[in-house]
């Protein structure tokens, strides 16, 4: 058993679907468990993910050969397989223990997809059914399985996600021959349509089992291939609004494999684009930011010394500084420094009185960043000095300099022309003259 | 206004002794400097006064909460009083002093010194609060669980309603070590309660195989060229990990040393020299 489950989990690690949040259900006597919509981690890997679920494969056996992933056909790698009753079993004796949040459900494709949705249905029903197990359960929908199987498979989930893996066609057709966009799309779009239709007969019948009510989600790989920021962050958008997405995750690419269509084996994941794109997909989700604001076809790829944040408000400083006693709560959101918490606290503490300097601090502000942005009564911060240098060097956290500065974490040449041309002319003596 | 006195209070450490300071400070219309519990003891070299207990006038204080501030507020003074924080009566009181002033808008002054230590506080104590959702790790010792934690703040009713509502069905316990107090739950019944000490007996043969088994897992779902000690570091802090069993059979360096010890020991690794005790 715990050889199979280290197996299992190996496999199944650069899945980054983790969280457990989007549903809510309470307990019930003679039940065991609930759902929480705000998520719980119960532990974190020494890579500093969260480990929320219980995440594993059904088999790391796959008929695919899907050239970025260590579960290929073609790899010698060790094989093995759960039974459905022991995936019940092992995720109510973890659940109990409080170790979990709930399960992870994921496989390699076995005979067919058919077939192996079926398996992942198994499970499922015995969890639920059987052992009568009210907590989290996240799901992949196999691409090419029947509707009617993924219905069912819907109905037993919290979340189902189907992994886009690659950002274009084209590195698709490159390195996953076996899947095609279409494949994927198809079964998105049918657990879209499942959930709008659930949620009206919820509205109509009051004991409708829900679909997936957590929603769906979906992974990208980054930097397998030669897709640009641009275009995964479009991507992203159109998968948000036409398909209803919940969370996109990225995952930095990790070799797992040899093969001369993909990055050599002992490249680093480029873990500092991947942090770029999640901060981007935040400002897509919860900052109002659109993607053709915060790059385009010139400059399609993000600064790796400044956040999407800071890289926008410099470039569009004339919608700056902002008045904190005055602006809406939109506004507020485009400063670097103030987040989603920090401008609702401004909105709440500026009925009790106006503003200064020294209380934004205590509301949580981050000044360093925020002081070159706005104005308090009128008046920007006092002795403030705003050339390009001081600027640019304030907006650089230190964090982000050092993982900068550590060539062997990220994989881009500090002197990448491409790189230093995205910079403002002043910055890049701001940054580079120092000799760092 | 009240005038400060060279005084200090000192209470039972009760929520509701606490009141009854407040109730002592208005009547009296004296701050005092300093309020410690009993347990505590004084280390100020301040004529101490005894507050005594009394439910009526603690009650008293109670209720205006909610009519003179607001509802919002009471609940807040509950949670900073279950919090860490440094001189929290003091704190409390000072709150109280400015609700009672300004009424609801308290609420809102988020930018004033008190409301925000205060504010702060209670952060903390959800925070630890919401981390123990996921940090409790249950035995399993036949027909019962149990849990030991080792909180920073009270959290055990902020976790209450989460555990026997996850568990309704299962008897379980969670001792708070720090505080001795324990929550215990059967189904349909649920209550928090002084506990000075509980050692948990040894695990059977089947509890051994399952933590056994969530080691593997822990293991084998790190990604190796991501390892980063730092960052899990800030997401799950040190002081978490004695409980934990994913830490503690295969923590790679010096897994059951106490955190000033393992400081010790890493300084010794780097050279610098050690430090008499």
């Amino acid at each position: 058993m715990m050889e199979k489950l280290e197996i299992l989990t190996a496999s199944a690690k650069y899945d980054v679907a983790c969280t457990s949040s989007g549903a809510s259900r309470s307990g019930q006597p003679g039940s065991l468990g609930n759902a929480v919509s705000m998520g719980i981690c119960h532990s974190f890997a020494a890579d500093g993910r969260c480990i929320s679920l219980l995440k594993v494969l059904m088999t790391n056996g796959c008929i695919y050969d899907c050239a970025y992933c260590v579960n290929r056909k073609s790899n010698p790698t060790r094989r093995a397989a759960f039974t459905p009753e022991e995936i019940a079993n092992l995720t109510m004796q973890f659940y109990r223990r409080n170790y979990i949040e709930g399960l992870f459900l994921s496989s390699g494709i076995m005979r067919s997809p058919d077939y192996t949705t079926e398996q992942l249905i198994a499970a499922l029903e015995l969890l639920r059914n059987v052992y009568n197990f009210r907590g989290y359960i996240h799901v992949k929908a196999i691409p090419g399985a029947d509707d009617v199987l993924l219905s069912r498979l819907g109905l037993l989930a919290d979340r189902m996600s189907v992994n886009i893996e690659l950002p274009s066609q084209e590195s698709l057709n490159r390195l996953a021959p076996d899947k095609s966009k279409q494949s994927i799309l198809k079964p998105m779009g049918l657990i879209k349509n499942k959930i709008t239709e659930n949620s009206s007969d919820l509205v109509k019948y009051k004991h409708t089992p829900r679909f997936a009510p957590a929603g769906q989600s979906t992974q990208m790989i980054i930097g397998a291939t030669p897709d640009t920021d641009y275009q995964i962050l479009n991507l992203t958008e159109g998968l948000y609004k036409k398909y209803g997405l919940k969370r996109i995750f990225y995952s930095a690419y990790t070799p797992v494999v040899e093969d001369s269509l993909l990055p050599a084996l002992d490249t680093k994941p480029p873990l500092l684009r991947e942090h770029r794109l999640y901060q981007a997909d935040w400002l897509l989700r919860f900052y109002g930011f659109e993607a053709k604001e915060l790059l385009d076809e010139a400059a399609p790829n993000f600064n790796p010394l400044l956040d999407p944040k800071c890289s926008w408000a410099i470039n569009h400083r004339e919608q700056f500084p902002v008045e904190i006693n005055r602006a809406p709560y939109e506004t507020l959101l485009r400063v670097p420094g103030i987040g989603v918490r920090s401008a609702q606290r401004i909105l709440k503490a500026r009925r009790a009185g106006s503003l200064d300097f020294y209380a934004l601090k205590k509301l949580g502000v981050v000044l360093k960043r925020a002081q070159f942005f706005i104005t308090c009564k009128g008046k920007p911060l006092e002795g403030l000095k705003v050339g390009e240098h001081t600027l640019l060097r304030s907006l650089m956290s230190g964090q982000e300099l050092a993982k900068f500065q550590q060539p062997e974490v990220e994989q881009l040449s500090f002197f990448d022309d491409s790189y230093m041309a995205a910079l403002p002319e002043a910055g890049r003596a701001a940054t580079f003259g120092k000799g760092v | 206004m009240f005038k400060t006195t060279a005084l200090a209070y000192t209470y039972d450490g009760s929520f509701e002794g606490l009141l009854c300071c407040v109730f002592e400070s208005y009547e009296w219309k004296e701050t005092p400097l300093a309020i410690h519990s009993l347990e505590e003891g004084q280390g100020l070299l301040l004529e101490s006064k005894w507050i005594e207990t009394d439910s009526v006038k603690a009650d008293r204080v109670l209720r205006s909460i909610p009519l003179k501030i607001s509802p919002e507020a009471e609940e807040l003074v509950r949670l900073g009083f279950w919090s860490n924080a440094m001189d929290k009566e003091m704190l409390l009181l000072n709150f109280l002093y400015l609700g009672f002033t300004h009424g609801r808008r308290v609420m809102n002054m988020l930018a004033d010194d008190t409301v925000s230590a205060l504010n702060k506080a209670v952060q903390q104590l959800r925070r630890e609060g919401h981390h123990y959702l996921g940090f409790v790790r249950f035995s399993v010792y036949g027909p019962v669980m149990a849990a030991v934690i080792e909180p920073r703040g009270y959290i055990l009713p902020v976790i209450e309603d989460h555990f026997c509502d996850r568990f309704q069905n299962e008897s379980f316990m969670i001792y708070d070590k720090t505080h001795g107090m324990a929550l215990l739950h059967q189904p349909g019944r649920q209550a928090i309660i002084p506990l000075q000490e509980w050692i948990p007996p040894e695990p059977d043969e089947a509890e051994a195989a399952y933590r056994r088994l969530w080691q593997g897992f822990y293991n084998a779902i790190g990604i190796k060229e991501r390892k980063n000690d730092r960052l899990r570091a800030s997401l799950m802090p040190k002081r978490y990990w004695k409980q934990l069993p994913e830490m503690n059979g295969n923590a790679p360096a010096l897994p059951a040393l106490p955190a000033r010890q393992e400081q010790t020991a890493r300084r010794l690794k780097s050279g610098r020299p050690r430090k008499l005790q």
